[in-house]
């Protein structure tokens, strides 16, 4: 009977001992997740502070003139920033109303049967590659931008605002769809019923109950594609333009912070010159606004979950 | 419609009642229009998003179909010592032009792989240009006009056709259109993937466990959950941003190698395998659980003789879907140098290659004619892997999941 005790202790010891030795790798698994943020953080923290103590800050944020590769080299960003943020607006103003109406026809228009074919295509969009859309921007939408337009006898460029700034829009029409349907589904059944109880019509249901009731997830939702777009780099690299350009015209040529990062990388500088230093001052930037929004947009959808106790989205 | 009539009693009472329903609006006729036109609005938005996708495909088709067949002449080849030695001198002056520099280049290599070649003089369908060959396609072409001649005197004869271009799949990447191939891209794709692999798989799976399974809820749990989170929202190109800084500055690695690319491509899938491991994992209801408790089983093994394979299917779609993801993407790979110029296969994981992307990318910035179908060809196969992995996900979803 001793013996088997003891035998049963060594085995129960054996077991806390494995138990433990698994327990310490799964915390160091779940660790490397951290590692990897910290990772990009100083990745890039260390490199841009480099580009500080050669250039100044203020400059940086306010300058006008962005000329690398030259013997007096200037990195002002602010064109750069103008036209990240023009081509996003563009892609905004496609993706938004599309991605919403879309949301709000399968979550509340469509049978399930319509619903579950529309489903999967959506996805598929959501799964090309950028890459592919970017070729597609070259390829096909932006001459068709240049040849439409000198129709009208306006010039327009072939690597317009518009041409990058509307597939990247087609480009965030899943996000915002999809996160948005599942908040609309979200939205309390007896909301609506009342509402159409009281003799509301559908279109009245929707627009003055339904989605202000699904405000803070669909504001997460646009967040959420701000984000994307502001960090999409093949499309803008594939079919916008490469010169730094203060401009309101949204056919002319216009570079993004991505941009800016890929050719400052790609080409052959000296890794510690401020030309190639300058990709990771645009990526530092670009770093904190996307987490910002990221930020704000959890916390929207946090909000959310709690307004109506959901543990599923 | 004109009869309007005050809901009020006295006016109600009083008038001439065309209308006899006392709750009748005035307005409904307006408000019943907006709902159809909000409705329509709804479904514009849908069909504009259906109808791009399918004009978009079929553009990619029409683009990339003819990359799939190539131009080939029939012409006399003469094989023999100086022919070797310069091999332009092996077709007729006149022919030289329409043929491909790629194939007279590779005469000696033929004549090495079978002798009986040597001191013959043969007929033998050749290669063409690829200005012959986007000539035969109707496409844009430069032809000179004694040459253009020349093919439409060929064309008569049927010297000239066109056949399936093996060279497509065979070939890597070449400066000479014609001669390119997606080869070893898909390659550098697979070593590629085989990295990203096994790295965000037993990491993600493992997280996911421990948040799930085994953290307590405490300041560091939290600081997992959130940094989650948010990797999943950073931007791909500033991974390749830690790529280049971590992997290849600091480590070491060797610059442009599947390694490298894999590893950051694994960082980047990390939170989307997670993601949905933990899904998988929280739908295995907690009886499963307290059963093998009740049965003095260790959290370990329950852990990982119950919940895990339980939750396998749901982890395995997960997983594809985030390959699928992880396949795609190019910014990353570009600025770790994944964009280089690579004729052959890469044999290991160590040596210098490209993905399928970013060949896709290259080929997009060449100015030959050419090169445009290819790119189309080269998004066609990519689109049709990428697809056919995320339906075997949904097929797997459908399969193995288990309902509770």
């Amino acid at each position: 009977m001793g013996y088997f005790l003891k035998a049963f202790e060594s085995k129960k010891r054996h077991n806390e001992i494995k138990e433990k030795i698994i327990r310490f790798f799964l915390i160091a698994a779940a660790s490397v997740s951290i590692l990897t943020t910290f990772g990009v953080l100083f990745s890039i923290l260390f490199e841009a502070i480099e580009f500080f103590q050669m250039r100044s800050f203020w400059y940086f944020i306010t300058g006008t003139e962005w000329s690398p590769g030259v013997a007096d080299s200037k990195f002002g960003a602010l064109p750069i920033f103008s036209g990240t943020f023009i081509i996003t607006f563009i892609a905004m103003c496609v993706a938004l109303p599309i991605g919403l109406g879309s949301a709000i026809f399968m979550s509340e228009y469509a049978t399930p049967s319509t619903r579950n074919k529309l489903k999967p295509l959506l996805e598929i969009l959501a799964g090309i590659p950028t890459v592919v859309y970017g070729f597609f921007a070259a390829i096909t939408v932006a001459p068709a931008i240049v040849n439409f337009f000198s129709l009208l006898g306006i010039h327009a460029s072939f690597n317009s605002a518009l041409a990058s700034g509307i597939v990247m829009g087609i480009m965030i029409i899943p996000i915002i769809s999809s996160l948005s349907d599942d908040v609309i589904q979200a939205v309390p059944d007896s909301q609506r019923k009342a509402s159409l109880a009281l003799g509301m019509t559908m279109s009245e249901t929707i627009i003055h109950i339904i989605v202000p009731s699904a405000l803070p997830g669909i504001i997460s939702a646009t967040l959420l594609g701000l984000s994307k777009a502001l960090g999409e780099t093949m499309i803008v690299v594939m079919a916008a333009g490469l010169r730094p350009n203060l401009s309101w015209n949204i056919l002319e040529d216009m570079t993004t912070v991505t941009v800016r990062i890929v050719d400052s990388l790609v080409g052959d500088h000296e890794f510690n010159s401020p030309d190639t230093l300058s990709a990771f001052a645009l990526g530092l930037i670009l770093f904190f606004v996307t987490l910002l929004l990221n930020i704000v947009s959890l916390a929207l959808i946090r909000k959310f979950k709690e307004k109506y106790k959901i543990n599923t989205l | 419609m004109n009869n309007i009539i005050e809901p009020t009693s006295e006016k109600h009472q009083s008038s001439q009642v065309v209308n006899n329903n006392p709750f009748y609006d005035p307005t409904l006729i307006k408000r019943h229009n907006k709902a159809k036109r909000f409705k329509f609005f709804t479904i514009a938005s849908i069909a504009f998003a259906i109808g791009f996708l399918v004009f978009f495909l079929a553009d990619m088709v029409v683009k990339g179909l003819p990359a799939f067949q190539q131009t080939y002449v029939q012409v006399n080849v003469t094989y023999n010592e100086k022919t070797i030695a310069s091999p332009r001198k092996a077709i007729d002056k006149k022919y030289r032009r329409i043929v491909s520099r790629a194939w007279l280049r590779n005469i000696p290599k033929l004549v090495e792989v079978s002798p009986e070649l040597i001191n013959t003089t043969r007929k033998t369908w050749v290669l063409a240009n690829h200005q012959i060959d986007q000539y035969m396609k109707g496409h844009y072409y430069k032809i000179k006009d004694k040459q253009l001649k020349l093919i439409q005197q060929m064309e008569q004869q049927a010297n000239i056709k066109l056949k399936f271009n093996s060279l497509f799949f065979t070939h890597g990447d070449s400066k000479i259109p014609e001669n390119s191939g997606i080869l070893s891209a898909t390659i550098g794709s697979i070593l590629t993937l085989i990295v990203t692999m096994l790295t965000a798989f037993p990491l993600g799976v493992m997280t996911a466990v421990y948040l799930e399974e085994f953290a307590e809820d405490n300041r560091w749990t939290q600081l997992i959950e959130v940094n989650i989170n948010n990797l999943a929202a950073i931007p791909s190109i500033l991974f390749g941003l830690l790529g280049l800084a971590v992997f290849i500055n600091l480590l070491g690695m060797p610059r442009s190698s599947p390694l490298v690319g894999g590893l950051t491509l694994a960082l980047m899938t990390l939170p989307i395998i997670i993601v949905s491991s933990r899904a998988a994992l929280r739908s295995v209801p907690d009886s499963i659980r307290q059963a093998g408790y009740g049965l003095g089983l260790t959290k370990v093994q329950v852990v990982q003789d119950h919940v895990l394979p339980l939750a396998f299917p749901g982890i395995m779609t997960g997983s594809i879907i985030g390959m699928a993801q992880a396949m795609g993407e190019t910014a990353p790979l570009i600025i770790i140098g994944m964009i280089a110029f690579i004729p052959d296969s890469p044999g290991s994981i160590f040596e210098a290659a490209t993905v399928m992307p970013a060949q896709i990318f290259t080929w997009a910035g060449m100015p030959e004619r050419a090169y445009v179908e290819r790119t189309a060809a080269g998004i066609m196969i990519l689109l049709s892997v990428l697809i056919s992995l995320n339906t075997l996900a949904i097929i797997l979803r459908k399969k193995l999941e288990v309902k509770w």
